[in-house]
């Protein structure tokens, strides 16, 4: 990144705090299977009404296809802030077909999923160029020192965009949020059950203040 | 194993250092650098790899680092300076597995062939 493109990015990022943007574009990240498109549902269905943003299944990679709503109006804490949303492909340093197959699907179909999932994770680091902010979606039942984690922090710390780590699952016997804390306790954490909708509103609260 | 020096990568552009990883990795190499790679180069590295599957010949590669010490300074972030890296093991995904990870210590094991 060149020294002027970084500046502007740089100073872009404080103008827009210091005069409290009302509207952000901010993506989900994390790595396959930590929950980001059932969040993504979820922030829609409470706030649009109605709608999904895709289809949720146990098999890796189920979105491979970044997807964008735009106008969430989320209001909490006395504000609001209008949101464009965009839900990414699971991040992922290693895409290998027989893990499909394990899942049943054929080798062919495991073949044309593996593909499309490299793709997924390309246009999901593309659009970190674009963005005000991440929510990052970690599974708080899962070991949170993986390496989407760290690279998807570190490059959001290096940006100086506003980063919210969703500790998802937190409905399951062995989640820990506060094995994440420990982990990046230099971030604002909020545990969530997406599917339950369990603390969702402190997310929201969380979301209006940190990208508000 | 190919240990790499923060000196070494010093003086490369971002594209050397990940061609540089990417084509020890694709041999069968495990590779350390001393300080790492930059967030940005991380994800480049990432970006890279995708492109690069190929269905039986290489499905990407693993790769552990700590993370960063500290938030960059105001002037570190208006100036777009980055974080210094920190040691980073990379290997073939199908090589090298990540057994441990926490703040201070990576555990991993390392199969010699498939």
């Amino acid at each position: 990144m060149g020294f002027f493109n970084s500046l502007k990015l740089n100073l872009g990022v404080w103008i827009n705090r210091i005069f409290k943007k009302k509207r952000a574009k901010i993506g989900l990240y994390g790595p396959p299977n930590a929950g980001k498109t059932t969040l993504a549902n979820r922030i829609i269905q409470d706030w649009s009404g109605s709608g999904n943003f895709g289809t949720i299944s146990a098999i890796p990679h189920e979105t491979r296809r970044a997807m964008r709503t735009e106008g969430v109006v989320i209001q909490a804490n006395g504000s609001s802030i209008e949101l464009d949303i965009v839900d990414t492909p699971g991040m992922a340093t290693k895409i290998d077909f027989k893990e499909f197959m394990a899942f049943g699907l054929s080798e062919a179909e495991s073949k044309k999923r593996a593909k499309e999932a490299t793709e997924g994770v390309i246009e999901a680091i593309k659009w970190l160029d674009d963005l005000d902010g991440v929510l990052l979606i970690m599974d708080s039942s899962e070991d949170p020192y993986t390496q989407v984690n760290v690279t998807v922090i570190g490059n959001m710390e290096a940006r100086g965009l506003p980063l919210l780590i969703v500790a998802n699952k937190m409905d399951l016997p062995d989640a820990s949020p506060a094995r994440i804390k420990a982990a990046f306790p230099q971030h604002a954490m909020v545990p969530v059950s997406a599917l339950e909708g369990s603390n969702i509103d402190e997310l929201y609260k969380a979301i209006a203040t940190r990208f508000g | 194993m190919d240990l790499i020096s923060g000196e070494k990568l010093e003086n490369m552009t971002s594209m050397e250092k990940i061609r540089l990883i990417l084509d020890k990795v694709k041999t069968g190499r495990i590779v350390v650098l001393e300080n790492g790679l930059t967030s940005d180069e991380e994800v480049r590295l990432i970006e890279m790899t995708m492109t690069e599957i190929r269905v039986d010949e290489f499905s990407g590669i693993e790769i552990e680092s700590y993370p960063s010490r500290k938030e960059g300074s105001f002037f570190d972030k208006l100036f777009g300076r980055a974080v210094k890296g920190r040691m980073t093991v990379i290997g073939p995904a199908n090589q090298l597995r990540t057994i441990e990870k926490d703040k201070y210590q990576i555990i991993t094991k390392v199969s010699v062939g498939d």
